[in-house]
């Protein structure tokens, strides 16, 4: 066979074995088009549209799982950010839609449909707050519909009125989705600088640029990149970093493969792969643990950061030669409650919000599922939102802040938001008062370099 | 030619072989190698086929595929090759 038995072996039982998976097949679906002189029409020409796009999206992946015996874990849809399709409406007509994207997610059977967003990072339109506004309602009414608001970008700095009113944003979404443990929070995002084509979720929507519909692709292999690594325990960072990149070309040619698959059956376009190293709540499934393995005994512990780099560096160069288009977030993710090994290494105390707040500078997506005191307050979440942002802003990448103050939960407390999002450990943060610097208001200017011209 | 990969995986006992040649046959499936193990009764087998003739859909033959399987006491699976091509090729 022109094809060995050794890497037929091997690509299966990094299926079986190792939990390699496709994460999500992401349909990207322009509404553009479905702006109407009412809003009713709006809504219904939004339904149409989605259902109509992505009808054959389900079954199609599952024909492709089946065929190509690759495990396709989530169906996702995102969308033009809605504040854009929203303008004259108000937000209770804005919480409508969101509804609406709920019974287009269910017809269609989606798990998830990302893009109730608004990019606010030079200032608001009208649309945008009140978009900004229901956000709150809206997630607390479906459970199906993500959101997200990009508040900065590093040619335009920070929009400190967003980060503000965000702060209590999350407040009030944790208290209206109190028996779930704030999870509304869970699927709400802040951005800066981000990506238009982000396949996953909470942070996907179809950006402008885009064309009318797209077919994007998160991969997932954790468990297979820490296989690889157990094999070339005690030798140097450059075996290492080898190691990690051809098999990080392993796990995005699967990925490149599905795209191209489940574009040609869709007849829609094939945008990127995204070659994010995302973890699940599975063992076996651990960025964290992909850390330890390099030689930390428990993650967040000093040369945490340094491994993140290794890694993120490595997984990017293997990913890069096996994609034909790469995009998204295209980096390792350190979501708090999606990683088995980071939800052990909080228990542990050997990882912190700072620490993580530092590995956020070297890998992408950000401060992601973590869950904090429900006594936190709105100042204080903007200030780490602030944190964060500025990270992205500076080293013009993107950053993201998911944070969830668990209402009447206390440092060392469990959150459980259940289904899909899990639960998180309740971390602490640090005592003190940011609400003179948050109150302030207005925007942080650029920075000099952005003026690249 | 319309290649497949069927892989084997289980516990080692007489008659897998024959039971699964037997059906690749009845289906009009068409054996192009086989590449087979048994590790301390670990029964791995790896086989390209031509599914290209098959008087039954790809769907329905892995179905069977998966029952007979549950009947043996091994894990059956076919799938196309491109995944192995993609993954391992430059």
């Amino acid at each position: 066979m022109l094809i060995s038995v050794d890497e037929i072996r091997q690509t299966i039982h990094m299926i079986q074995s190792e939990h390699l998976d496709i994460r999500t097949v992401t349909m990207g679906i322009s509404l553009l088009d479905c702006i109407r002189s009412d809003f009713e029409s709006t809504k219904k020409a939004v339904y149409d549209k989605i259902c109509k796009s992505a009808e054959r999206l389900v079954p199609e992946c599952e024909a492709i799982e089946r065929e190509l015996g690759i495990p396709i874990v989530n169906k996702r849809i995102s969308i033009t950010p809605a504040a854009i399709i929203c303008g004259g409406a108000t937000p209770k007509q804005c919480a409508e839609l969101a509804v609406t994207l709920e019974k287009a997610a269910q017809t269609v059977g989606v798990n998830f449909i990302g893009g109730y967003s608004a990019l606010v990072h030079k200032g608001f339109t009208e649309a945008d707050k009140a978009l900004i506004a229901s956000i709150p309602e809206a997630l607390a009414a479906t459970s199906r519909v993500c959101s997200s608001v990009n508040v900065a970008t590093t040619k335009a700095g920070i929009n400190m009125n967003a980060v503000k009113e965000i702060g209590l944003l999350i407040k009030r979404a944790a208290e209206l989705t109190r028996d779930s443990g704030g999870s509304a929070c869970a699927r709400f995002v802040v951005f800066a600088n981000a990506p238009e084509d982000n396949p996953f979720m909470a942070g996907a929507f179809h950006g402008v640029g885009e064309p009318e519909r797209v077919i994007n692709v998160g991969v997932s292999g954790p468990g297979v990149v820490k296989c690889a690594i157990e094999k070339v325990r005690g030798e140097d960072f450059t075996v290492l970093a080898e190691t990690i990149k051809k098999t990080a070309f392993k796990i995005t040619r699967m990925g490149q493969l599905v795209a191209k698959e489940a574009s040609r059956r869709l007849g829609v376009e094939f945008g990127i792969v995204d070659l994010s190293l995302a973890p699940t709540p599975a063992v076996g499934d651990s960025v964290a643990r992909i850390i330890e393995e390099m030689g930390i005994s428990s993650c967040g512990g000093p040369g945490t950061t340094a491994a993140l780099a290794l890694l993120n560096d490595a997984v990017k160069k293997g990913g890069v030669m096996a994609s034909s288009h790469v995009g998204g977030l295209s980096g390792a993710f350190i979501p708090v409650s999606e990683d088995e090994g980071m939800i052990s290494a909080v228990r542990a105390g050997s990882l912190s919000l700072e620490k993580l707040e530092a590995m956020t500078c070297v890998c992408s997506v950000g401060l992601d599922m973590i869950a904090v005191p429900g006594s936190t307050d709105a100042a204080t979440i903007s200030a780490i939102i602030a944190d964060e942002i500025s990270i992205g802003v500076i080293n013009n990448k993107t950053t993201a802040v998911r944070i969830i103050p668990a209402p009447g939960k206390v440092e060392g407390d469990t959150v459980e938001f259940g289904g899909l999002l899990g639960e998180a450990p309740v971390m602490s943060v640090r005592k003190a008062d940011s609400s003179l610097f948050i109150d302030r208001g207005g925007r942080i200017p650029a920075p000099i370099h952005s003026l690249r011209n | 030619m319309n290649k497949a990969i069927i892989t084997i995986l289980g516990a080692d006992r007489v008659g897998i072989i024959a039971a699964v040649s037997t059906y690749l046959a009845k289906v009009n499936v068409n054996i192009l190698d086989i590449n087979q193990t048994i590790m301390e009764d670990l029964f791995t087998m790896v086989t390209m086929v031509d599914i290209n003739e098959a008087s039954k859909p790809f769907d329905e033959i892995y179905n069977d595929l998966n029952a007979l399987g549950s009947e043996l006491g091994v894990v059956i699976q076919i799938q196309k090759t491109e995944i192995f091509q993609s993954m391992h090729k430059i």
